[in-house]
């Protein structure tokens, strides 16, 4: 028989103030085994840790439970708490009565009656705990960074400061991301490319960087520590050992139709290219669904002008299988599409653009090579339109439901620039909200308004129609003056919601780390571990977990890199005790297990098993406990209970179930 | 069936095989028994005829421990759970040898009796009408109208799996499988309820149906055992009928090729097959068709996660 301590926390009112703590030590005090039970208005604080401490070491306890928050709050705490008091940490149970009753109840009656019957289930299950011993596991000193925009880099770069190495996985055939399409960044006005190329080149430098570009991930196994990434390396066509990155392919390539993506397709490219003129590396690839070689087998005009004999039209893809201890996400984002938003005309007018290609056609480097001009005609725009919150703050369902953040910086800081450069053009901007809670964003936004006289205009466009004349009539309306409006502009920009970037869902699934509903992944804690997944190992930069602007993003990256460098600082691991094992007695051999098993942890083997004198050659389940993450997957499938998990055992969970409903 | 002896007997004289399953003669003529025979000789006994409906699958998990290969006669249906329980790894198929026979529909005395036909002291099997020697004399019926539920749904005349197949074999649907399902579903949860309590009541917890079906193969069932206090629990509730049968589909989700034999031996006529059915139809509707025991490489879709799965939430709806 267990003699149990309960332990009831008023977590000052949170708890307290809907659930009558008193009641709930009386009602656990008459528990079976229970032999102490007391309340103390913070168990986490040192003070209640001292209280658990010395009820175990005075009253030789074998078991506790700890009535308070959520386990993913305080366990480790409580468990830590009893190690050192003696006892086995994996004889204390957490009862949450706080997340799970005392804050979404508000009769405090019946909060009280379901705090005792958590106390009770809680209680039941400790009964059947027994000592568990963790294990350790080792890790290998190398990272993994997917995505090499600025917050990939900037990771890459302070882990490998540190003196880890760290391998970037960049899709595209350079790395730099969205900022290296941007023209100027708020709230400074700095030229976007004179402060990441210089970053992108330290990168590409570092001794302890390796740069994969036009790769991606293929296939991921193992777990924190140990994980092992199948990346695959595209053909580039071009040997990226040979290639001077002199350009000659990319001038004289006859195939020079294809959609320029780095500039929003507003310009065109031709098949061998690089993506721009700062790309990392400088080697070009072949796009081979628009080369006329490969369409056709006739050409090769790239690989005749080309000096160092680099092009290859022969490669192939391949497959790099490497080992990594963390891996962290940074595959950043994208606008949406804009189908949805059939009023804004976007589909029908040139000269209805968003954000993002108006960044391109300021750009000095963009397909108007920096001149403001309508994409119809060439024409210098007189009247401009900035419409905001185009698919973001959305309730209607057709765009997201959260606000982009970024958007009412950059239009500013767009309304700014033009009003700066071309001090005849009108801007307008139709906005819900202005949003500008960063360092100095205030502060910008009001010179838009006070110093450069953008006129912003709290409300939203209705509609915005092309006239036959070229021009475009957008109609909204001014909620201060309770007024509709109608202008006529001859360009209107917008500020389009971004969402994450669409491999990050299928990236989630390889790594088993959680997404949202609107696909960014989830972080361990939303407050405390913000830059951690809550799969171990994984880690977030960037707008893959949120939208962000550039110092956020920089900032969340050297967070992330400063966990990363924690966990990779570390020789070994303490692995999870609570792990499946299979009782050969009990097991069919039937495979179900494995083929649910995410971990790849277990195995089949032929056994001689002793069955109460019946001796017999049979299969059994076999569990990798390095490998087993207990999910607990298996045991639910195993159809006679063969698999089982230490610390969540089919017994202790029914044990618990039955407390509940007595 | 002589057919089938001769072959039977020239592969175990050639060593071929060590024993045959097949289907053995007893004392009624409408009774024919699953049995193993290991000589020429015992095999005079072996008998294949309208009624021998039983799955001889499941008998091939222990004669997989036995030394030499066992030659077992499988009708089309019988080769699903055959395949199935090939995949769960149960039956060694190193160590069989299988002929298909041919099959037209089983067909079951209990149908004869629902059929008022009673006293029964001889079926003769005229092609499509049977004719019933009874105490009260001669009578005769369609053969379709005694023919076994499974066979109404019949699973096609192909066999699966087959090392030779002898005999001709004939697709007996005639029904939609799912017909009485959907009417299920259509009931309100308390007219189900008290459909199901109705039927299971009636169990006696004979265990036939856990001991007939090919998939309920478990070493040491949960039943059985004390790991769950699962008996003790059963014999608490007051209805505890209802949490066997229950459990025991769950258990055989994914696995159930649907033969159809749990019905069939159940001897207080419980239409047990409708829990599974109701289980396949879903896993259908939500996965995509899925026939267990089709071949032996397929994971069925309860134990594969694909990134294309169906959310939780599809799975919410019903009456109420």
């Amino acid at each position: 028989m267990q003699k149990i301590g309960v332990f009831v926390c008023h977590c000052g009112t949170n708890i307290a103030a809907t659930v009558d703590v008193l009641r709930v030590v009386e009602a656990a005090a008459k528990e079976p085994g229970v032999v102490h039970a007391q309340d103390y208005p913070y168990m986490c604080s040192e003070a209640g840790q001292a209280l658990i401490a010395s009820a175990i070491r005075d009253k030789g306890l074998t078991g506790i439970v700890v009535c308070s928050c959520s386990p993913r709050m305080h366990e480790a705490t409580f468990r830590k708490c009893a190690e050192r008091a003696g006892l086995n940490p994996y004889m204390v149970e957490i009862a949450n009565i706080r997340e799970h009753c005392s804050w979404i109840h508000k009769d405090m009656e019946e909060a009280t009656q379901k705090a005792i019957i958590l106390a009770r289930a809680a209680i039941a299950k400790v009964h059947l705990n027994t000592p568990l011993a963790a294990g350790h596991s080792q890790v290998t000193k190398r990272a993994l960074v997917i995505g090499g925009g600025i917050a990939g880099i900037q990771t890459a770069l302070d882990i490998a400061e540190a003196g880890y190495p760290v391998d970037i996985v960049e899709k595209n055939p350079s790395i730099g991301g969205r900022m290296a399409q941007l023209d100027k960044t708020f709230p400074t006005l700095d030229c976007s490319a004179c402060i990441l190329t210089p970053k992108m080149v330290e990168a590409a430098a570092h001794p302890n960087i390796r740069i994969f570009t036009y790769s991606e991930v293929e296939r991921v196994t193992g777990f924190v520590g140990d994980f092992t990434v199948d990346i695959r390396k595209h053909a580039r066509s071009v040997d990226m050992d040979k290639c001077t990155g002199c350009g000659l392919c990319q001038e004289k390539c006859p195939s020079r139709k294809t959609p320029d993506e780095f500039n929003r397709a507003l310009g065109t490219r031709s098949a061998i290219y690089t993506p721009f003129a700062q790309a990392i590396p400088n080697v070009p690839v072949i796009d081979r669904e628009h080369c006329i070689k490969f369409k056709t087998g006739k050409c090769g005009l790239c690989q005749t002008v080309c000096a160092a004999g680099a092009i290859d039209y022969t490669q192939s893809d391949e497959i790099v299988s490497e080992k990594y201890g963390a891996i962290v996400v940074a595959t950043g984002f994208d606008t949406i599409k804009l189908d949805r938003f059939g009023e804004y005309a976007y589909d029908q007018s040139k000269d209805v653009i968003t954000s993002l290609e108006l960044e391109r056609i300021m750009n000095a480097a963009g397909p108007t090579g920096g001149h403001l001009e309508r994409l119809s005609d060439g024409r210098m725009p007189r009247e401009m339109v900035f419409i905001q919150c185009v698919g973001s703050r959305c309730s209607d369902g057709r765009g997201k439901s959260y606000c982009s953040k970024i958007c009412c910086m950059y239009t500013a800081k767009h309304a700014m620039l033009i009003r700066d450069k071309y001090p005849d053009v009108n801007v307008t901007v139709f906005y819900i909200d202005v949003r500008t809670p960063g360092k100095n964003f205030d502060e910008f936004y009001r010179r838009a308004v006070e110093q450069y006289g953008v006129n912003y205009i709290k409300g939203q466009v209705g509609k915005v129609a092309p006239l036959p004349d070229g021009r475009l009539r957008v109609s909204g309306s001014d909620l201060i003056d309770g007024k509709a409006v109608e202008i006529t502009a001859d360009m209107v920009v917008l500020a389009t919601a971004i969402e994450p970037d669409p491999s990050a869902r299928r990236l989630a699934s390889m790594l088993t780390a959680s997404i949202d509903t609107n696909d960014f992944l989830t972080e361990a804690h939303p407050k405390l571990r913000p830059v951690e997944s809550p799969t171990a190992g994984v880690y977030l930069s960037g707008v893959s977990q949120g939208p962000k602007d550039i110092p956020e993003t920089v900032s969340q990256a050297g967070a992330c890199a400063a966990k990363v460098i924690g966990l990779l600082a570390k020789d070994r691991l303490t692995t999870n005790p609570c792990t499946a094992h299979s009782d050969q007695l009990l097991c069919n051999g039937c495979s179900a297990c494995a083929n649910v098993c995410p971990y790849g942890a277990i195995s089949y083997e032929q056994r001689e098993v002793n069955d109460h004198g019946v001796r017999g050659e049979r299969r059994i389940a076999v569990v990798n406990n390095a490998l087993c993450q207990g999910c607990g997957a298996c045991t639910v499938t195993c159809p006679s209970g063969a698999m089982d998990l230490q610390g969540f055992s089919n017994r202790q969970l029914i044990a618990e179930v039955d407390a509940i409903c007595r | 069936m002589q057919e089938l002896i001769e072959r039977a007997k020239a592969l175990l004289a050639d060593g071929t095989v060590s024993r045959v399953l097949g289907w053995r003669a007893t004392d009624t003529p409408f009774g024919p028994e699953p049995a193993f025979f290991e000589s020429g000789e015992e095999l005079n006994e072996f008998v294949y005829n309208c009624f021998c409906g039983a799955n001889l699958s499941k008998y091939l998990i222990e004669s997989s421990a036995l030394e030499g290969k066992t030659l077992a006669f499988l009708k089309p249906c019988d080769t699903y759970s055959f395949n199935q329980l090939c995949k769960e790894h149960r039956i060694d198929r190193g160590k069989t040898y299988i002929i298909g026979v041919g099959c037209k529909g089983k067909i079951t005395v209990e149908r004869l009796h629902e059929l008022g036909i009673k006293g029964i002291l001889d079926v003769e099997d005229a092609g499509d009408t049977l004719t019933v020697k009874t105490l009260y004399g001669e009578k005769s019926c369609p053969y379709s109208d005694a023919m076994l539920e499974r066979c109404h749904a019949c699973k096609g005349k192909e066999h699966r799996v087959a090392d030779e197949v002898i005999g001709e074999s004939a697709d007996t649907t005639d029904t939609d499988r799912f017909a009485k399902v959907t009417e299920l579903e259509q009931m309100t949860s308390k007219e189900r309820y008290a459909f199901f309590q109705a039927e299971l009541s009636k169990c006696i917890r004979c265990n036939a149906c856990r001991n007939v079906c090919p998939v309920c193969n478990c070493r040491k069932c949960v039943f059985d055992g004390n790991a769950f206090d699962s008996v003790q629990k059963a014999n608490a509730t007051e209805f505890e009928e209802k949490m066997f049968h229950i459990i025991r589909a769950f258990h055989v989700a994914g696995r159930c090729t649907d033969c159809g034999e749990c019905s069939r031996v159940c001897p207080q006529g419980i239409p047990l097959h409708l829990l599974n059915r109701k289980l396949i139809k879903d896993m259908d509707a939500f996965y995509g068709e899925y026939q267990a025991g089709e071949d032996t490489s397929t994971v069925s879709p309860l134990t594969a996660y694909t990134e294309h799965d169906i959310e939780p939430e599809a799975g919410k709806g019903g009456n109420e």
